[in-house]
């Protein structure tokens, strides 16, 4: 992607596509930026109102009430100051062995001024590691050298950033890290236009920022479908047999296993594994238990299909046990023609082009950053071991003829908790990762969730779920908005690995109860559609909701409980 | 690789360019053609045209250089002469 392609996006047709707003301050100049982001927005279908204030005027659009940046709105705020100016700064200070506390300390009054004026997240750009040359490599061993405090600083700033929830970094210096200052920047550009990035860098620059902001909105990567021959090892296990695939330290094979290590890192923090393979299962699954040197192990896999099936269909059945979108998988397959295929029928996909070179497999794959996250919880790791157990479970209910039991006999328990500081990182990333099990769609950021905590003007519930075959972690959680003597149904989201357990019913038994303890006598829901949650349109219905304009109302003077077969734990 | 043996063959492919970045086939260049006469022709835009410039021919100008051109006959002639070295 370049410059000029993104350029020529500004004059298509954004209409339909969803809106977010954003606003850019720099203390350089952002015209070229603007213009990138808004360009790749149409790209990924996103409609980038931007709002780009005047040449240098942080403090001024900052620290202003009145500034015409809050005026705005924006739900974004791109905020940059440029290596090059902290430069001028840094050598005009006097205390250069402070000079990087200071500007934390400077950040951290911009970041509580934006939470004064705006419900904006920050996304900051932190700083090119350049060596000023005046010290030379001895600047390492001083702290008042400028590499030192601009090291420093970009320490500092991802310390900001654990403590700011708000405050998200656009890593730009690792960026420069691939493409080294000689690309990322451009001299003629800086002196003539006070821009401090190439155009070709502002283009990886706009994609950064992008990608920071599509968890937030919902959009991000939760499973990676893995090819096995030629893709993760070396050779084609049916003709070449275990013992002479190439995987290892050997040769070719260090290339693969770089590249199943990473896959194994990805697991481990929370990213599903799944195998769709042209080949006898018995056969595919042999190096898994065989081979000293395969890092990924069966256990690893949520789910395995080897077979000689059409890779679309079995992709679509890997879809259907774990119940996520399209959108939300990445297939990686050595074979041309398998991508092809598998993109053709399911465009939703994210299908990379691996290239040619198994050499350069794990580099092409880290630069695309696929695997952005937004917020990052303890269950996140257990993920695997829940996705299996739903593969045991689906092979369990076939068994059954009658739905009722089938659900008696997985044994299923529920923890019902008020948010607490425990849980509110999950709540939080359940409202940004939930798509189809999503009322109202709204998205809260942790720092937003404890301050619905303590209102109160709310109420909240959380619920586990376990059963026999194991933990599903915390899979629901409502927002209660109390109004006179009425709840209004604020958010009620739910992961849809437990759909069809009687959950929901379990759920607004759980409200009604909590209503009756508080006096309060009726219910209120609301259900906005977008794109993706048409699967709870009929939900309030269902639940005995009675439709009144826009709002469902339930009247729980005469509500009789759901029957279901989930224990509240005690 | 094309040759650029000429002033003409340079001014064929920078009016190409210019085509390509401010998005209008109806363009047409002259030696005496300044910024005034195209009205997209902006300072965002003269960014874009250098580096595709640059790109397109392999060369690199100064930061003085994008400046002083008065027209497009001057920055072919800033091309023409790069190609040589």
């Amino acid at each position: 992607m370049d410059f000029l392609s993104l350029k020529k996006n500004l004059k298509k047709d954004y209409t339909g596509f969803p809106k977010y707003k954003l606003a850019i301050v720099g203390d350089s100049s952002t015209q070229l930026l603007n213009q990138a982001i808004k360009g790749y927005g149409f790209e990924l279908k996103l409609n980038f109102d931007i709002y780009e204030a005047d040449y240098n005027q942080i403090n001024q659009e900052l620290l202003t009430s009145s500034s015409d940046l809050y005026y705005f709105k924006p739900d974004f705020i791109i905020l940059f100051h440029s290596t090059q100016k902290l430069l001028t700064k840094f050598q005009a200070s006097s205390d250069k062995a402070s000079f990087a506390n200071k500007h934390i300390n400077y950040l951290n009054e911009l970041t509580q001024a934006i939470k004064n004026n705006s419900t904006a997240k920050i996304i900051y750009f932190n700083f090119l590691e350049m060596q000023d040359s005046v010290f030379g490599n001895f600047g390492n061993q001083l702290v008042q050298s400028f590499i030192y405090q601009v090291r420093k600083l970009n320490y500092e700033l991802m310390n900001l950033s654990i403590q700011q929830k708000i405050f998200f970094i656009n890593d730009i210096s690792s960026l420069n890290n691939v493409e080294g200052i000689k690309n990322s920047f451009d001299a003629k550009l800086f002196i003539n236009g006070d821009f401090v990035f190439s155009l070709d860098f502002t283009v990886l620059i706009a994609k950064n920022t992008v990608d920071i902001i599509l968890p937030i909105i919902g959009k991000l990567k939760k499973c990676l479908i893995l090819d096995l021959d030629n893709t993760i090892w070396g050779g084609i296990i049916g003709d070449d047999g275990v013992e002479n695939i190439q995987i290892g330290d050997l040769g070719i094979g260090k290339a693969f296993t770089l590249l199943q290590s990473w896959a194994k890192q990805l697991k481990e923090r929370g990213i599903i594994l799944a195998v769709c393979s042209k080949n006898t299962e018995s056969i595919a699954k042999e190096p898994f238990q065989k081979h000293p040197d395969m890092v990924l192990k069966l256990e690893d896999i949520s789910i395995f299909v080897a077979n000689w099936e059409n890779k679309a269909d079995n992709i679509r059945h890997i879809q259907s046990i774990l119940n996520i979108g399209f959108d939300s998988m990445v297939f990686l397959d050595d074979n041309a023609f398998e991508r092809e295929l598998v993109k053709r029928e399911l465009p939703e996909i994210t299908v990379p082009e691996l290239p040619n070179d198994p050499a350069k497999y794990l580099s092409y794959l880290t630069s695309l950053n696929l695997f952005e996250i937004a917020s990052f919880s303890e269950e996140d790791t257990e993920r695997t071991k829940q996705y299996q157990g739903e593969a045991k479970r689906a092979i369990l209910k076939q068994s059954f003829t009658s739905e009722e039991d089938y659900l008696a006999s997985l044994e299923m328990e529920a923890d019902v908790q008020a948010f607490n500081k425990y849980n509110i990182p999950r709540v939080a990333q359940l409202t940004q990762r939930s798509n189809q099990f999503n009322l109202r769609t709204i998205r809260y950021t942790e720092h937003e969730i404890i301050k619905i905590v303590a209102d109160d003007n709310y109420d909240t519930l959380s619920f586990t779920l376990n059963d026999k075959y194991g933990e599903h972690g915390l899979i629901a959680a409502i927002v209660l908005k109390k109004e006179s003597n009425t709840f209004f149904i604020d958010t009620w989201v739910m992961s849809c690995r437990v759909l069809k357990r009687g959950m929901e019913q379990f759920i607004i038994n759980q409200i009604t109860e909590l209503a009756n303890k508080k006096g309060i006598h009726t219910i209120f829901g609301e259900y906005i559609p977008t794109a993706k949650n048409k699967i709870v349109e009929d939900l309030y219905k269902n639940l005995g909701f009675i439709l009144n304009g826009k709002i469902w109302v339930l009247d729980i003077k005469n509500k009789k409980q759901f029957k279901t077969y989930i224990n509240a734990k005690l | 690789m094309q040759n650029y043996n000429s002033i003409e063959v340079v001014l064929v492919t920078v009016q190409e360019i210019f085509r390509d970045v401010l998005e209008d086939d109806g363009i047409v260049l002259q030696y005496e053609t300044t910024a005034n006469d195209i009205p997209e022709w902006d300072s965002l835009n003269h960014i874009a045209l250098v580096v595709n410039i640059e790109k397109q021919f392999k060369i690199q100008f100064t930061a003085k250089e994008i400046q002083d051109f008065k027209n497009v006959g001057e920055m072919c002639e800033g091309i023409f002469e790069k190609t040589r070295n």
